[in-house]
């Protein structure tokens, strides 16, 4: 493990010699003041550097320099606009790029000065080295002021057309720089009509950079459709084994805009860029299982869509042996395709067992896809397995080995028992933060197998000393409420836990008035001392709301009707289940088609995480299959739910669960808006206060009887700061 | 797509920053340094803040950081970091803080290149050396040269120069395996697998059609060894490992390079292509089944009380005992608070490495069929919190020629080509250890 964390620590060392002979340090030594070293700089760069300095050497030092200064933002460099716009004619292309780049940098903040080398540049687009031209036409594109951008546009139109098919590619991405700086000044040209043009351009590297252009264009406006019918979507796809395999993945992802009017051309356009999936660019193979999980919702051959899942398995295997970051993004897209195609990695288990050194990042996400790809078949193997993950040193992913089969065991009934002896034998090693874990999920198998496995309990209350954590307390608290008329001295142990009321969190107070009030009713001899005074606490030295709404309850509760109050206290719980891993359908649904981006990584619906990212939704079209999405399903469901308990009750949590949702988005937007802001550079997703509520929001009704609800990763290690990725959909 | 590019060094300075949008603002530099070289929490390559998003990967002593607004496809970011330090060491020799400080501005010259608007543009190392060199002098380039630059940069065969010409033609392949096992300390294996490398250095004339051929599953029902192979063919001494190699290999899945007619092995499996020239990867692989393991590794490990840890190792070589491996390395955990070691080793020299909280077992050549024993034991220093040891597990490092755990051949590997020359190819085969693994 520390192996893992050596990799990305960042070590500090004040010894390190600071060499001047480095050369990038002695372009950077001061010479007085700035005005000093302006004024040197100025003088190195206008001088001719006598009659043997033929390359222009001393200029390219001065200009080196000040490349150098200008990567430390060193402002005072701006001052020196002028003679570079007077070097720039200089017959040299070393310093000709230098003087581009400069000028790409300071142009925004001196437009007057940039102006002057406007002509130059223009010059150059007539240049007859084709790629003078594209670098004068990549330079000028590049600047952000209103003279440059409506000088481009005229030779633009012209360059389209060029000869030189580097120049054609280039001018393609300029279009999109162009609409970038002034979409109203390219949307009244005909620049986007001359760009579709190109898309039959007959060299290749052409089309893809034409089809990246309008791709991006089309992501930044509302406005503009875009269409690709299947004559065009083959001839890209003809065209993709001679593209690089930039190129190639531009042209995968344009293909999900390609809507199938029929599903046997859904099948043969699939079946046509499977072979990209063998490519060694990563981006190349999940761009290309995007583009086949999109076809599939429009192909209504099963056995097709079978034979397309078994060759995305073993792709998704092989990204394994990639860089670790590749291998997280797979491993993300695998949680994420799981869900949608289960029949994919079925029986890969054993690929995602953590190596050693894998980096945290990668191991807790492979803990995922094995507490997913977990089965009644292979439950063994994973317990082994989790059960020595439960022994390495990071504490965060030992807890979340613990409550993983915790979660086993609710989630594969059959196994229970076993998880539980693995969780016992966990226990016993009396390492404080797992027998806390162990705690939390023994609570939730109780909850969802009653009035068994209760001969653990003595196990837990030989642990009680080391619960520090509000967390287990609670848990621990429940259990023995719950079982109050079967541990023997279950008002002592209670009593012990009242002693530090006034220090404990709400949660843990909730815990201990509930658990008391338990007592009373299973053993009114035994709690008829503890319940008026947690009562009086409860609802009188307290500040907190619930507390005090929860005391006041039991209060009237108790004294009006003891058996309804054993009715509503000791009543049957409803059974909990451990899917809440699961992404909700039409979250599930938009995520699949768009596999390998940054959202995937999340793992939460794309404007959750991109507020200005263009929506993506399944068109419709006579071949899309939509019984068989998951929306479908899940409405289908709900529907059948709705029929069997009677219309009205449903119709009203349903609104109930509506409103809810509707809360806790605004919530989150809320949320968002002053994250959003520049000045807050907090991590928008490792706050719990967000984390939780997109995801929490969509599950709606069912939520409340999800095992961990309220109790998210966040509360568990307050060290995830800036935790990007994980955690959230697999909350344990 | 990108809106920038940032290098910095370990201790956080900026060494290259390079806009390619107008959302791309120096400040984002303080905040990456902020947030994620001074921040000793951070476990995520990729970090989203706001709208901004930052992924980066470290190459020694250097972080690659490409910033993005809104959901960009991040395959794409991460491949295209791990070519740019491809690119810098085919530059530079090496991608680190001193190359990048010693070439800034060609870093920024090939940056200019390499990304326009943030979208990745020809990336092959063997184009751009056509135009983009260490020495200036030869970016100024007559006319007709700049338009077989320019046909190349966007050409079918961009990874290809025109013209080659070899006196002597020549191939060599290396048939690289990286074999992992990880064993639990009951002993199953739970898993072994091997990831394989095919990497070809290609002295070829002229525009040549290779057409290589595998002892893959698939593959078999074609004929036609190519006799000429030069190379003595690996495996021979191997016992079990001929064995399988005689037969025939299950790939589970393959990779290749950009230059492989990838519908045609789709159709049938031939792996036909126009290599580039030099070195380069032809593709990549991995197989699960009937993993040959070269060494077979039996530890006790024993916990004497609080104070004391035995160990002992016993290792056996499972290939040919003609065949002998090289730079083998042990490394035998021991638990933090360890004093001091005693070890005997029955080959090679072990030595205790309290920074690493390991015994190292170094056999510089361990030969086929033979087996060494380390005994050894830990003296443990008393601590005050008595935490139980996590026991890592044991890991392996070596390499071993002509052998190949997956028992992959090469078949043949035929040159076609206009000029009808013929030409001489070496194949070479290795197997190292990947990630090989011992509990106990």
């Amino acid at each position: 493990m520390f192996l893992a964390h050596a990799a990305y620590a960042h070590t500090y060392s004040s010894t390190l010699p600071i060499s001047i002979t480095l050369p990038y340090r002695s372009l950077l030594t001061t010479l007085g003041t700035p005005q000093g070293k302006v004024a040197e700089l100025r003088l190195e760069l206008n001088s001719s550097g006598g009659k043997k300095d033929k390359n222009f050497s001393t200029k390219k030092i001065a200009l080196k320099k000040i490349v150098a200064n200008m990567t430390m933002s060193n402002n005072d460099m701006v001052a020196l606009f002028p003679d570079i716009v007077g070097v720039m004619g200089v017959p040299s292309l070393e310093i000709k790029k230098m003087c581009f780049l400069y000028l790409v940098n300071y142009a925004r903040m001196k437009p007057d000065i940039a102006l002057k080398a406007l002509p130059i540049l223009t010059n150059d687009l007539e240049d007859n080295n084709p790629l003078m031209r594209a670098l004068a036409l990549r330079t000028l594109s590049y600047i952000h002021v209103r003279q440059f951008v409506e000088a481009t546009l005229i030779p633009l139109k012209q360059l389209l057309k060029d000869n030189d098919p580097y120049v054609r590619k280039t001018a393609a991405f300029c279009v999109a720089k162009l609409y970038d700086h002034d979409r109203h000044l390219v949307e009244g040209s005909d620049l986007i009509d001359r760009l579709n043009l190109m898309l039959r351009d007959e060299n290749p590297t052409v089309v893809s950079s034409a089809l990246a252009a309008l791709m991006d264009i089309w992501e930044r406006s509302e406005s503009i459709k875009l269409t690709i019918d299947y004559a065009n979507a083959s001839k890209i796809v003809q065209i993709l084994p001679d593209c690089s395999e930039w190129g190639q993945t531009y042209i995968l992802e344009a293909l999900t805009s390609y809507v199938p009017q029929d599903t046997s051309e859904a099948a043969l356009l699939a079946d046509r860029i499977t072979p990209r999936l063998s490519h060694t660019n990563s981006a190349v193979v999940l761009t290309c299982i995007r583009v086949i999980l999109y076809l599939m919702n429009y192909i209504d051959n099963e056995k097709t869509i079978a034979a397309l899942c078994t060759k995305l398995s073993p792709p998704l295997v092989t990204l394994l042996s990639k860089g670790p970051e590749i291998q997280y993004l797979a491993l993300r897209n695998a949680l994420l395709i799981l869900q949608r195609r289960p029949e994919v990695l079925r029986n890969d288990i054993r690929v995602f067992f953590c190596k050693y050194n894998d980096p945290i990042y990668v191991k807790v996400t492979k803990l995922e896809l094995i507490f997913m790809l977990a089965s009644e078949k292979n439950i063994r193997e994973v317990l082994t397995e989790l059960r020595e993950y439960a022994t390495e040193i990071d504490v965060h992913f030992v807890r979340k080995s613990v409550r993983a089969i915790g979660k086993l065991a609710i989630k594969i009934e059959p196994a229970a028992k076993l998880c539980i002896s693995t969780l016992l034998e966990l226990v016993a090693t009396k390492v404080s933060y797992i027998v806390q874990e162990a705690t939390v999920v023994i609570k939730n198998i109780f909850r969802k197998y009653p009035n068994e496995y209760e001969s653990i309990i003595s196990t837990l209350c030989e642990n009680l000393d080391s619960l520090d954590e509000p967390e287990a307390k609670a848990a621990m608290i429940w259990v023995i409420g719950q079982y109050a008329d079967r541990i023997d001295n279950s008002e002592v142990l209670l009593e012990d836990f009242l002693d530090s009321w006034p220090d404990e969190t709400h949660e843990v107070q909730l815990a201990l008035l509930t658990a008391t009030v338990k007592l009373f009713i299973q053993r009114p001899t035994k709690g008829q001392d503890l319940v008026p005074k947690v009562l009086k606490w409860a609802t009188e030295d307290t500040d907190n709301p619930d507390l005090r709404d929860r005391g006041y309850m039991y209060w009237r509760l108790l004294s009006t009707d003891p058996a309804a109050a054993k009715g509503v206290v000791m009543g049957e719980k409803p059974a909990i289940t451990a899917e809440s891993e699961k992404l909700d359908p039409v979250t599930l649904e938009e995520m699949c088609l768009v596999v390998g981006t940054l959202a995937t990584v999340y793992l939460k619906p794309v404007h959750t995480v991109f507020r200005s990212a263009r929506p993506r939704k399944l068109l419709e079209s006579p071949a899309l299959q939509r019984k068989t999405l998951p929306s479908y399903l899940a409405m289908q469901q709900a529907k059948l739910l709705a029929e069997q308990n009677g219309g009205t009750g449903v119709g009203n949590a349903d609104g109930a669960a509506a409103a809810r949702d509707g809360d806790v988005l605004s919530e989150a937007d809320a949320y968002f808006a002053s994250v959003g802001g520049q000045q807050a550079y907090q991590s928008v997703l490792g706050d719990d206060g967000f984390a939780s509520s997109p995801t929490a929001a969509t599950h709606g009704g069912e939520q409340r009887y999800v095992v961990n609800q309220g109790q998210g990763l966040g509360t568990v290690q307050p060290t995830m700061h800036v935790q990007g990725g994980e955690g959230d959909l697999l909350s344990f | 797509m990108l809106s920038g590019i940032l290098l910095f060094n370990q201790k956080g300075e900026l060494l290259i920053m390079r806009a390619f949008r107008q959302d791309m603002r120096p400040r984002l530099a303080d905040v990456f340094r902020i947030q994620v070289i001074s921040n000793a929490q951070i476990r995520s390559p990729i970090l989203t803040l706001g709208s901004t998003t930052f992924s980066h990967i470290k190459n020694e002593n250097i972080y690659l950081v490409g910033v993005s607004k809104g959901n960009v496809n991040s395959a794409l970011v991460f491949e295209f970091l791990y070519k740019l330090v491809a690119l810098g060491k085919a530059y530079f020799g090496r991608f680190d803080e001193e190359a990048v400080k010693s070439n800034f501005v060609m870093v920024y010259e090939l940056l200019d290149e390499i990304l326009d608007f943030g979208y990745p543009q020809n990336t092959e190392t063997e184009t751009l050396k056509m135009y983009i060199t260490t020495e200036g002098v030869k970016s100024e380039r007559a006319l007709e040269d700049s338009s077989k630059i320019t046909m190349q940069a966007t050409g079918a065969l961009s990874w290809r120069r025109d013209n080659i010409k070899y006196r002597k033609n020549e191939a060599f392949v290396d048939v690289i395996e990286d074999v992992n096992l990880l064993v639990s300390a009951s002993g199953t294996v739970l898993r072994a697998d091997v990831n394989g490398a095919i990497e070809m250095r290609a002295y070829l004339s002229g525009t040549p059609e290779c057409k290589f051929g595998l002892n893959d599953r698939l593959t078999l029902g074609e004929n036609g060894a190519d006799t000429s192979l030069g190379g003595a063919v690996g495996n021979m001494g191997g016992n079990k490992a001929s064995k399988a190699a005689a037969g025939s290999v299950t790939l589970e899945d393959v990779s290749l390079h950009q230059c492989v007619k990838l519908s045609s092995f789709t159709n049938d499996r031939t792996i036909s292509f126009i290599p580039p020239d030099g070195s380069f990867q032809l593709m990549t692989y991995r197989a699960t089944e009937n993993v040959n393991l070269p060494f077979k590794v039996h530890a006790i490990v024993n916990e004497l009380g609080k104070s004391k840890v035995e160990y002992s190792i016993a290792i056996r070589s499972n290939y040919g005992s003609k065949l002998f491996a090289t730079n083998v390395v042990i490394r035998i955990p021991t638990p933090l608070n360890t004093a001091t070691t005693t070890h005997r080793a029955s080959q090679g020299k072990a030595k205790y490495e309290p920074a690493e909280n390991a015994i190292i077992w170094k056999i510089a050549r361990f030969t086929g069929q033979s087996e060494f024993v380390l005994s050894a034991e830990a003296e443990l220093s008393a601590m005050t919190n008595q935490k139980a040891w996590s026991r890592p597990p044991l890991s392996m490092q070596f390499s071993l020629l002509m052998f190949t755990s997956s028992g992959l051949l090469v078949r043949y590997l035929k040159v076609f080509e206009k000029g009808n020359y013929s030409s001489v190819k070496w194949v070479r085969y290795m197997t190292r250890a990947g990630s090989y693994e011992i509990r106990f």
